[in-house]
């Protein structure tokens, strides 16, 4: 369905389907979900859409599935049901979603919506990136598939095209203990300062590792996730092995100056982080308690 | 463009001309509903927090097109008499400009949990702003709101400052005692 005037194009298509005609049709509409980055911009008329499409109707992309060995989450998710409903299989996507916005914000936003604008600040990002997420994006052409890896490609860029829409993230289920840490200037309404997320994964014994705000777009260090674990004697893991995953962190990141901190600061709090999350992973994996 | 909602309680229509109207502008400028505050209109204040389909959402950030069919409702028609009774009771309202957002905030909150702790009550707040009161009258005002929720009964706060050791029972009597 299309409503119009001369003055207001909105459409609402009312499946996935019909929401791809109509883009397809009409280029110039601008998708629009929870609104939480594009109505911001629409008030304070740094854009002024002539025609919007929206995306809270459609059914398909709203849910969420268990799929074996991972979630598929349609793009449409709010937060807030992230938080409620995937901790205990998703623990590090949840985790980031908690720190999004207020209530008020996680009620509306999404993580199609998130990886739409692709903010090097997004917190939903670290997670997908440290877990090896998928990205599915869909046109009138088909669809296809894109790892996070190869998602980002610069400061709120990404490799959707025109006519496409996210319609789900596919995260592999949780196979030990994640973490997301986020600095910022209080615990609630705070863009990144910068962000991390660390993925422990017990059966394959891999270290996974997404950086937010600290580089042009969210990135991963896989120098630091190649750190030697001692996956036969936790007790061996230590301080040192710790600091060093930090510094490998630290070395991936490529901060610039901004208004919310400097690169020597994102590095050094991202290098705290990451030494902070290692060990919490491993000690919650081995019960192991490492010396802090 | 003709959106049909319904704001508290109420059938509304509402003629937009963009599709970037958001639900706060056409909800004070096109229906006169003017409970809804506008402040920062960027989702950080919380004071135009509204329920939509009973889920609180920042109006600003919705755009009115999308609430075709949708259930509002504003600090009209959201927030029980006891919560915003405690508000006036425990001094949570100085300028008053955050109150309204404030107050479907808790409404919502105290509709989830009737017995919230300070730490979820902040939680649940974290999207509202309030520079005059500081938040311990609102905190207080939240909790004084759920007992009388609870039982029926208004009744002043009882503060529990933390530089002054109270009696439980004691500190009841006394708080009763307070106009």
């Amino acid at each position: 369905m299309t409503a119009s005037t001369a003055a207001a194009v909105f459409h609402r298509p009312a499946g996935l389907d019909e929401a791809l005609r109509l883009l397809a049709a009409h280029p110039e509409a601008v998708p629009v979900a929870g609104g939480t980055d594009l109505m911001v911009a629409v008030n304070y008329r740094h854009t002024r859409p002539a025609a919007m499409l929206d995306l809270t109707r459609l059914a398909e992309l709203r849910e969420w599935s268990d799929e074996g060995g991972a979630i598929r989450i349609g793009s449409g998710v709010p937060y807030a049901r992230i938080c409620a409903e995937l901790a205990t299989v998703l623990p590090g996507l949840a985790a980031a979603s908690r720190t999004v916005g207020s209530p008020q914000i996680r009620n509306r936003g999404t993580l199609g919506g998130n990886l739409a604008t692709a903010s090097p600040a997004g917190d939903g990002h670290p997670p997908l990136l440290a877990t090896g997420a998928t990205i599915e994006i869909a046109s009138v052409a088909g669809t296809r598939t894109v790892p996070v890896t190869a998602f980002f490609t610069g400061p709120k860029r990404s490799v959707l095209a025109p006519g496409e829409l996210i319609t789900a993230v596919t995260v592999p289920k949780a196979a030990g203990p994640q973490q997301f840490l986020k600095v910022g200037t209080r615990n609630a309404m705070v863009i990144a300062v910068c962000s991390l997320a660390v993925a422990l994964d017990l059966d394959a014994r891999r270290l996974g590792t997404g950086i937010g705000s600290a580089g042009p777009t969210p990135l991963t260090a896989p120098d630091a996730d190649l750190i030697e674990l001692p996956w036969r004697r936790p007790d061996l893991f230590n301080d040192a092995l710790a600091e060093e995953f930090g510094r490998r962190v630290a070395a991936a990141a490529r901060p610039i100056d901004d208004v919310r901190g400097t690169a020597a600061y994102r590095r050094h709090a991202l290098a705290v982080c990451a030494a902070r999350a290692l060990r919490r992973v491993w000690t919650a994996a081995h019960g192991t308690e490492s010396s802090r | 463009m003709r959106v049909q909602l319904r704001v508290d309680g109420e059938a509304a229509v509402a003629e937009i001309d963009r599709p970037g109207e958001s639900l706060l502008a056409t909800l004070r400028d096109r229906l006169g509903r003017y409970g809804t505050k506008n402040a920062c209109e960027q989702g950080e204040c919380g004071s135009c927090t509204v329920l939509l389909d009973g889920d609180p959402v920042c109006a600003c950030l919705v755009a009115t097109a999308q609430c075709e069919g949708r259930d509002v409702k504003t600090v009209v028609g959201a927030v029980p008499r006891p919560v915003r009774d405690a508000f006036i009771a425990c001094g949570a309202v100085q300028c008053g400009f955050c109150t309204p957002g404030l107050l479907v905030s808790v409404a919502d909150l105290l509709a989830r949990d009737d017995d919230p702790s300070d730490v979820q009550i902040r939680e649940a707040l974290a999207g509202n702003l309030c520079r005059c009161t500081g938040y311990e009258k609102i905190i207080d005002a939240v909790h004084a709101a759920a007992e009388a929720m609870a039982d029926g009964t208004a009744r002043p706060p009882q503060r529990q400052w933390i530089t002054t050791p109270v009696v439980p029972s004691a500190a009841a009597e006394a708080t009763e005692a307070t106009p």
